[in-house]
């Protein structure tokens, strides 16, 4: 007796306890993921929070017009493509340079230590990494005493008062949390490497850097372009806890990015209709863009992470 | 012989930069996190005055008796603990057995499932729409908002799936013959089998519960339901140092003198940072393997 012979009835009294449990699922999705998504009508309309979802006056595309001319508009997008450009370049290639550099290592105990030491800031808090990073660069801080006593600077400086250290503070901080976290899918990447290549080549008469150049970079260089394509995607996205700790009205001119923008005129200035617009075109922007990023990977490397 | 030379003269300089450049990474790392804890040790005014570099200078436990007397600051790591507990057993649990279920080639409609799951990594209402369903849903100002949103995730979800599927078949087949129903396969052939993406799972949303801070900014205004994180942020980020101690209530500390708001900060944020750092170095293994399924996946 075949499942194709079964009756439909038959065949879900079989599988009951699944069907429950994906049920549920189900209802956690329609609840939590597509029951706001009607909401986003609140971004065509004057919606006032004393009144129903639906209720506000439908003013079409007034709030994105609105948005697009906004007299903020060009710095927070300077702000925002700076700092995801500076991870998307430095950010990225730093963990690709420690996982080649911890490949070369070759006390295996040693190399243990340094990956296990490298993954520890991942685990801290952007709030206490923040709390951290406030006295680490104040002006009697961590920072500021090394600078001093090695002569570099004559007057210590609270790096994040000013708003030209922000993109770089922004930068190193999270090249500090997460290069080693970000290094895991290279260093897998490198232990993938067929081994009977780095064989021959030594039989070959191949150096080290040779090797490393020519067998271990191209190996993982799949890898490499399918991550920094899937990354490229999000190019409008920050790191809203990071940036949200280190931001203040000081820095606030260079760290003002467009999730900060968002939220602030949203839910701290409460023009819910303007910040709906907002964030309903960054969604609709990173959805082309996630799509043309799909197209070029299946191009570059014929695997797509959509299906 | 060739070889020998070779090793001696090209790659040993090398080796040595190397080593000793991944030490001074190592020390980047945790140089900087050494620096708050012997502040954190400090008496607070001394470390005030600067020029502590390896060792406390005047080793107080003050900042940290300061810490575990405050009440606010218990209630904090009390809802932190047991909303990391609860849910990170929610999430592994309800995302894991929904995973299961879908991981049967068999089920019917599983198609419908996936693709309803599979819209959601793409769109989303926004922030204000998701803030009026928590509102309608009554789960403001209730310990639930930390735990239901969060019980579900689809990507980790998809995870959980390919590795359940990676597994097998034949344990759960012969267990099927032997009349054991989907549950019972589940809780004694799929789980034991699966620590390392169980393990894996448990680390993050362990991770992620006990660092959140934010979803107490937008949903919480009772202090009681205050965890750890946001009650720091709130000294951190919404007020300036001087403020904590009254921030926190500690005026009889104050008045003796032997503590600071900066050093009392510090003993809070290495209290709040332990418990992780403790623990991820048994799970990497795990973790390491869980990263790699994901990325097949994603």
């Amino acid at each position: 007796m075949s499942p194709r012979k079964k009756t439909f009835f038959a065949r879900l009294m079989e599988q009951w306890p699944l069907q429950v449990i994906a049920l549920m699922g189900a209802a956690w999705l329609i609840i939590f993921s597509y029951v706001p998504l009607p909401g986003i009508y609140i971004a065509f309309s004057n919606y006032k929070v004393t009144e129903g979802v639906f209720a506000g006056a439908f003013v079409g595309l007034k709030h994105f017009s609105e948005f697009l001319t906004d007299k903020n508009l060009p710095n927070v997008l300077i702000n925002t493509l700076a700092i995801s450009g500076l991870n998307l370049s430095i950010g990225f290639v730093v963990p690709i340079i420690f996982a080649l550099l911890l490949n070369e290592l070759k006390n295996l105990r040693y190399k243990r230590m340094v990956q296990t030491i490298s993954y520890l800031p991942h685990f801290l808090s952007w709030v206490v990494l923040g709390g951290f990073l406030i006295s680490w660069t104040s002006e009697y801080g961590l920072i500021n005493q090394i600078l001093f006593q090695l002569k570099l600077i004559k007057t210590p400086t609270y790096l994040l008062s000013d708003e030209n250290y922000f993109w770089g503070v922004a930068l190193f901080s999270h090249l500090w949390k997460e290069t080693g976290w970000n290094a895991i899918l290279f260093i897998a990447a490198i232990a993938g490497v067929n081994p009977e290549l780095y064989e021959s080549a030594t039989l070959d008469g191949a150096n080290r850097f040779q090797k490393a150049r020519y067998i271990t970079v191209p190996g993982i260089a799949p890898t490499i372009a399918i991550l920094f394509i899937l990354q490229s995607a999000y190019i409008l996205s920050s790191n809203f806890d990071q940036i949200y700790v280190l931001r203040n009205t000081l820095n606030a001119n260079r760290s003002t990015v467009l999730d900060i923008y968002t939220y602030r005129i949203g839910i701290q200035l409460g023009r819910f209709s303007y910040s709906t617009a907002v964030g309903l075109t960054k969604s609709v922007v990173s959805l082309i863009l996630l799509l043309i990023t799909n197209k070029v990977s299946e191009r570059a490397t014929g695997s797509t992470f959509l299906r | 012989m060739r070889k020998k030379r070779i090793r001696l003269n090209n790659e040993t300089p090398f080796d040595i930069i190397n080593v000793v450049f991944m030490l001074l990474l190592m020390l980047l790392i945790l140089y900087p996190l050494w620096y708050v804890l012997i502040i954190s040790f400090n008496e607070g005014r001394d470390a005030a005055r600067g020029g502590i570099y390896f060792w406390p200078r005047m080793f107080s436990t003050a900042n940290y008796l300061a810490v575990f007397k405050n009440g606010k600051i218990l209630q904090g790591f009390f809802i932190s603990g047991s909303r990391a507990i609860i849910g990170t057993f929610a999430a592994v649990s309800f995302t894991g057995m929904v995973g299961y279920a879908l991981g049967h080639s068999h089920l019917m409609g599983r198609r419908f499932y996936m693709t309803l799951g599979i819209i959601t990594m793409f769109f989303s209402g926004g922030l204000i729409p998701y803030y009026m369903l928590i509102r309608n849903l009554g789960l403001r100002n209730t310990f639930w908002v930390y735990i239901i949103p969060a019980m579900f995730n689809f990507y980790n979800m998809l995870i959980m799936m390919t590795f359940f599927r990676s597994l097998p078949k034949e344990m759960s087949e012969s267990a099927q013959i032997d009349g054991a129903g989907y549950i019972g396969i589940f809780f004694r052939i799929v789980l034991p089998l699966s620590m390392p993406i169980i393990a894996t799972m448990a680390l993050f949303n362990g991770v992620y519960h006990w660092n959140d801070y934010f979803v107490a900014v937008l949903y919480i205004d009772s202090e009681k339901l205050l965890p750890i994180q946001t009650i720091l942020f709130k000294i951190v980020a919404e007020s300036s140092a001087a403020n904590m101690l009254t921030q926190i209530n500690l005026p009889d500390v104050v008045a003796q003198r032997q503590i600071t708001s900066e050093s009392v900060k510090m003993a809070t944020m290495v209290i709040t940072t332990a418990p992780i750092v403790m623990v991820y170095p048994f799970l990497q293994k795990y973790f390491v393997k869980g990263i790699m399924i994901g990325s097949i996946k994603g």
